[in-house]
């Protein structure tokens, strides 16, 4: 509408002139408010840096951590607060540490015994109790309480379990429900003797470093996994990246492309328990999982999505994206189009030449041209 | 609370910011909040690269012309105060502060400081003109690879032709001021604040 009552009023003015109306480029010194006023806007708030931060919380949980926007308020909120610390250090961190280590070490343990076992239906068996024990040990750990939606939807073999993603805390909720193959690099450390274990019980995927970056290999792994019955349904993240959990980010098409039927899973954690958020840039992975036990608790709810399939004439992009809102709209989350990656590197130059071409067209095009492409300008 | 103290707003300062820009003391602390949620190196100052970071800045053609205009002549770094003044310039100007006294010193949010913030992006050297030059090369900024170098020439001729009207073929902010004169420029170079 603003560039159309531009176009009126240099109309009137250019009337005198010889000018043809139709082919003269239109530019005005003003268009560079467009741009002007669209970075500063940028600047005050954009919809992707504060993905990647912890969410604001409206009243406060009497967590410090939580404490960004509130200052010393009473006396009686400070010696609540004092409690709490108390409370949460000196009783509650001690007993989920110790729960923490008996559930990974039984893990650890456990699948190695098994591991020793012949294929076959006993090993099957037991590797999937070992493992729903030793999740549930740990949910008890980070006293997560979890309610389960719509369990008739649960993911089946042969299928792909795709969530967003807000911290690594997501793979032990939804394994402490079902049996899932995962999916992920191998770490060092301590991480890779669990994920070194746990694949002698039952088949996990686990990737090299240098395999990641192949994705025809990565595409045949997962493919040639659903493809045997046998093999339990592959969980994965496909936004690549823990995000705040007030938003879902664009889904990478790898796990799409497969063929495979979908079984998304909407995580929606309560914030004013504990903020399960993994930023981590800013904290290790031992400094939060310390931080997780010693909030009050993590309460969260998961929906399991009805299963979705590729539709015809769909490509993998459409299909995520479908997938995406199905789960955006669930969880109550914002449907983003923005890549989750953007939280460490740069954001690509093809968008800033889209914007220029859009603009250029505006500038060189035909009167029909710049109709259509000031409705298309105006909600850029 | 806890080590945060050393970077919160202090009231007498949030009272000057207040007086030199017009924001109220809720939109002080809510920009303040973005300003360190921003300020990536936790040094109380925004680099070139801390505005880089955010991705609708960075594929707006215009990113890197608007991130200067925070940084005064030769600097690097901006602090809190000179990133409220350059935002000021986007404040909407209120019904009330129309009729405003003359002699009061013009707040930061005028028509005129709106348009010296605009007439600024174009010149790129500082020398309160808009040559020819200047003019192409942030044409080229705002159109990419898809105008000719000719077709961008005859736009930037035509449009000197029309400014001009002292003869030394480049841009004054008078005459600038007068090519826009019937812009709603109010409007078009403001910001509204959700609370």
């Amino acid at each position: 509408i603003i560039w159309a009552t531009l176009r009126i009023e240099r109309g009137i003015r250019r009337s005198g002139s010889n000018r043809d109306l139709n082919s003269a480029p239109e530019f005005e010194m003003s268009d560079i408010f467009y741009f002007a006023r669209r970075g500063v806007a940028s600047i005050m708030d954009d919809e992707v840096t504060k993905r990647f931060s912890a969410e604001e919380l409206e009243s406060w949980n009497l967590l410090t951590r939580s404490n960004n926007n509130f200052h010393y308020i009473s006396l009686r909120l400070t010696v609540l607060w004092g409690l709490g610390l108390l409370i949460r250090y000196s009783f509650l961190l001690p007993l989920r540490v110790t729960l923490a280590f008996t559930g990974v070490g039984l893990l650890v343990f456990l699948t190695c015994v098994i591991g020793l076992l012949p294929n076959g239906r006993l090993k099957n068996f037991l590797s999937q109790k070992v493992h729903l024990m030793c999740y549930r040990i740990c949910v008890r750990a980070l006293t997560a309480i979890i309610t389960y939606h719509d369990s008739e939807n649960k993911p089946k073999n042969g299928g792909i379990c795709v969530a967003n993603h807000t911290s690594p805390i997501d793979v032990i909720i939804l394994a402490s429900d079902g049996c899932y193959a995962m999916v992920g690099q191998i770490h060092g450390g301590l991480m890779g003797v669990i994920q070194r274990s746990m694949v002698k019980a039952c088949p996990h995927i686990w990737f090299e470093r240098s395999e990641v970056k192949d994705r025809h290999l990565v595409a045949k792994r997962l493919s040639d996994h659903v493809e045997d019955k046998s093999k339990l349904p592959i969980l994965i993240f496909p936004e690549g990246t823990c995000i705040n959990n007030t938003s879902v980010m664009m889904f990478k098409k790898g796990s799409f492309e497969i063929g495979a039927t979908v079984y998304p899973v909407a995580i929606k954690y309560d914030p004013r328990f504990g903020d399960a958020f993994w930023n981590s840039s800013k904290f290790g992975m031992v400094n939060y999982l310390l931080r997780m036990m010693s909030s009050w608790a993590i309460v969260c709810s998961v929906w399991y999505l009805p299963p979705m399939s590729r539709e015809e004439g769909e490509d993998a992009c459409q299909f995520a994206n479908r997938v995406k809102a199905a789960i955006a709209r669930q969880g109550g989350l914002v449907d983003l189009l923005w890549d989750g990656g953007l939280k460490r590197g740069k954001v690509k130059d093809t968008f800033k030449e889209e914007q220029q071409k859009l603009y250029s067209k505006m500038l060189v095009g035909t009167q029909e041209d710049r109709t259509h492409r000031k409705g298309a300008l105006s909600s850029l | 609370m806890g080590s945060r103290a050393s970077t919160l707003l202090r009231d007498e300062e949030i009272e000057e910011i207040k007086k030199e820009t017009g924001f109220s003391h809720s939109q002080i602390t809510r920009l303040y909040s973005r300003f360190t949620s921003l300020d990536k190196g936790e040094n109380g100052t925004l680099s070139r690269e801390d505005f880089q970071r955010i991705p609708e800045l960075a594929i707006n053609p215009l990113g890197d012309r608007i991130i200067n205009a925070f940084f005064p002549e030769g600097e690097d770094q901006v602090n809190f105060r000179g990133f409220m003044r350059t935002l000021a310039h986007f404040r909407p100007i209120e019904d009330n502060e129309k009729s405003k006294n003359a002699a009061v010193s013009e707040p930061l949010n005028s028509r005129t400081n709106k348009l010296m913030f605009a007439f600024r992006l174009y010149d790129l050297d500082r020398d309160d003109k808009i040559s020819r030059d200047e003019l192409l090369q942030v044409l080229r900024m705002m159109v990419g690879v898809n105008i000719s170098d000719d077709q961008l020439g005859s736009i930037a001729d035509r449009t000197i032709q029309e400014a001009d009207t002292n003869g030394d073929n480049s841009i004054s902010f008078n005459e600038f001021i007068k090519v826009l004169e019937k812009v709603d420029v109010e409007q078009k170079m403001s910001i509204r604040f959700l609370h």
